[in-house]
């Protein structure tokens, strides 16, 4: 009887997991049919010319969204870039040398706790202190030096993006299994060399992920950079220049979008940055495939 | 699409709490009098940014002596033409009068009137902030990238003895769509042949290359603050509220007004068209600051329609009367400008007009 129960209960939980999985999916597929169907008469007007146009215009309906994707890849990737060497310093820190202990769990705390800050916060700390600074830098550099651009926003986001690939990494870090590190120290390896000959690459997949989780992350975030920017809608010159992201022009534009055509295109640009995250995730996993073992 | 997610929810909210709320209501059958008495009394109103201090301040201080409950939500003022054509709500708000299109597409007809009126002051960073003096043709001529340094000729021959650097002009602009943006880009315009043919006027528009977006008021204002030479444009009220220093603009009359409360609601104390769908920027009107417009309210004009009582109709008319009338005592505290005489008497006739059931409301 006892038994029979257990059998039953198991078979319960099993269909209610692939229930709950199955609305997730079905979710996200409505969510790019609906962006599909509102994009639809944009995507009519606005024909092929709207991924490489350069103008946007939305007294004239004339658009382009190049200079918004260039943009989006540009802050994020410098971004990831920036944050890379501190994310991983900070989870060999806490996955490898101190897992345990007071102070690594404060400073664990604390990492995380940056998660917790609101990005509109880091968009106002990134305009009243980063910019600045980054103004000294252009001036040095005798260039026009209003603070925001490229550079800030993506300083700020790198900051932001700290605590997602952190949390992911110390994990694998501190995973690794025992018997490979005390191998490599028997055959006389130092600790540098068993970081960089055993830890990384055994979990070189999980750090990816850490990494491509961070990367999602910076693609969709709207507030902050959108503060930070500069909000130009141009093929940036330099790092230093002001562009613009998908995320934020959809911002900044929607509440007050009238007109069917403009809203309509505001939405394909959200269902655009669908697709370009889609196409990066799955780049981002192949690469993952690729190079672990 | 941050936003619209979360509209979503709220949507979504909403509908479960109206949902439940009317749910319990109908158990209990006992307090539906007074039920439907209370539902008379809730006016919901929905658009404008721009006026919600102002509409919040308004609304309580109604509220205090009618019962009225007002909830007026600040989603933007394409949200609020967008609710009114849904009938989601009992008015709508923008700020910007509607287009001929966008009064075709309504489901039936509709009427607006101005509630206050708001101005768009031309902020700057020089050093030592002197109190400039700018002509229509230095502002297009800056905004439109063809005037790039503060000492330039055109800017000193209005500005006799202030000292102005040898400094890159760096220009910052609202990057939001919003009533603000409008008012400015509307202005620009009127006044330069150049910036209609190759702008034009819009809540969000193509700005000229190497110009800066700054996200709302505080955005811009950041810019400005932050790097000296910078120029840009910010709402009036956010100006006097931060002491920001902003110029003196020479209005269609050819004096230079600097901008105030007084000034700015000397703009609509023109001619008034009946439906009061009128762009007043560079006002004629002798004192006037030119880059100044009203804020609008939305709302049908025959009420009786989906199964709304007349209770609520003459409640919700009752209101947006004493907004035009005792209401604008609460303006200028908060640094909006009130409505001159010419706009109220305008805005009377329009409540005058609206109707239930083919009578009208107001007798």
């Amino acid at each position: 009887m006892k038994n029979r129960w257990r059998v039953l209960e198991n078979k319960i939980f099993v269909r209610w997991l692939s229930i709950v999985s199955i609305i997730t999916m079905i979710l996200l597929l409505v969510f790019f049919l609906t962006l599909l169907i509102s994009s639809w008469p944009a995507i009519k007007a606005n024909g092929f010319g709207f991924l490489w146009g350069k103008t946007w215009d939305p007294v004239a309906n004339h658009f382009g969204m190049l200079p918004f994707l260039v943009g989006t890849l540009i802050t994020s990737f410098l971004s990831l870039l920036i944050s890379a060497p501190f994310s991983i310093a900070a989870a060999l820190f806490l996955g490898e040398y101190y897992p345990k202990g007071l102070v690594p769990n404060i400073f664990r705390n604390v990492i995380e706790l940056l998660a917790a800050i609101p990005s509109v916060v880091y968009g106002f700390w990134g305009l009243y202190t980063v910019a600045p600074l980054v103004s000294k830098i252009e001036m040095k550099l005798h260039m026009p030096a209003p603070g925001v651009g490229i550079f800030t926003a993506s300083i700020v986001l790198s900051i932001m993006l700290i605590p997602y690939s952190v949390s992911l990494i110390r994990q694998v870090i501190s995973m690794t299994p025992t018997s490979l590190k005390e191998a490599a120290y028997a055959l006389g390896s130092t600790r540098a060399e068993v970081i960089t000959k055993v830890i990384i690459p055994t979990n070189i997949s999980g750090i990816s992920a850490g990494f491509l989780l961070s990367l999602g992350r910076a693609l969709g975030e709207t507030m902050a950079v959108t503060i930070l920017i500069g909000n130009s809608p141009e093929i940036p010159h330099n790092i230093f220049s002001p562009s613009y992201t998908m995320a934020s022009v959809i911002a900044n534009e929607f509440t007050e979008a009238v007109g069917n055509i403009y809203l309509s295109t505001l939405i394909e640009v959200g269902l655009l940055l669908f697709v370009v995250t889609t196409i990066i995730n799955i780049i981002g996993r192949m690469i993952i495939k690729k190079v672990s073992y | 699409m941050k936003t619209s997610i979360f509209k979503t929810l709220a949507f979504a909210g909403t509908a479960l709490v109206i949902g439940l709320s009317s749910c319990g209501n109908g158990g209990d059958k006992t307090t539906d009098a007074n039920a439907a008495n209370d539902a008379d009394k809730q006016i919901l109103g929905a658009g404008a940014t721009f006026p919600y201090p102002l509409y919040s301040k308004m609304f309580s201080e109604y509220g205090k002596t009618s019962g009225i409950q007002t909830n007026y939500q600040s989603i933007g003022s394409g949200g609020g033409v967008k609710q009114i054509m849904n009938k989601t709500v009992d008015f709508g708000a923008s700020d910007a009068f509607l287009s001929d299109a966008d009064i075709a597409a309504m489901p039936a007809p509709v009427v607006e009137f101005p509630t206050c009126l708001g101005a768009d002051v031309i902020s700057y960073n020089l050093p030592g902030n002197p109190e400039l003096k700018l002509t229509p043709e230095i502002i297009a001529g800056i905004f439109l990238r063809n005037i790039t340094k503060w000492n330039d000729k055109k800017i000193a021959a209005e500005n006799p003895g202030v000292s102005l650097p040898d400094m890159d002009i760096s220009v910052a602009h609202r990057t939001d769509g919003s009533g603000t943006t409008f008012i400015f880009t509307d202005y620009l315009s009127k006044i330069s042949d150049d910036w209609k043919t190759k702008i034009g006027a819009g809540k969000s528009v193509n700005w000229p290359e190497g110009e800066l977006g700054g996200k709302g008021n505080e955005g811009v204002a950041g810019m400005i603050k932050q790097t000296p030479g910078t120029i840009g444009y910010i709402e009036l009220a956010y100006a006097i509220q931060n002491n920001m220093s902003y110029a003196q603009v020479k209005n269609a009359a050819g004096n230079y007004i600097k901008p105030t409360i007084q000034s700015t609601s000397l703009c609509a104390n023109g001619d008034i068209p009946a439906d009061t769908r009128i762009s007043i920027t560079n006002s004629n009107v002798d004192q006037a600051y030119p880059i100044s417009s009203f804020t609008w309210i939305i709302l049908y004009k025959e009420q009786n329609y989906n199964n709304r009582s007349k209770d609520k109709a003459t409640n919700l008319v009752k209101e947006l009367w004493w907004m035009i009338h005792e209401g604008q005592a609460q303006t200028a505290p908060l640094n909006y400008a009130p409505l001159p005489p010419k706009a109220v008497t305008a805005a009377e006739a329009v409540l005058k007009s609206i109707t239930f059931g083919g009578q009208p409301i107001l007798q």
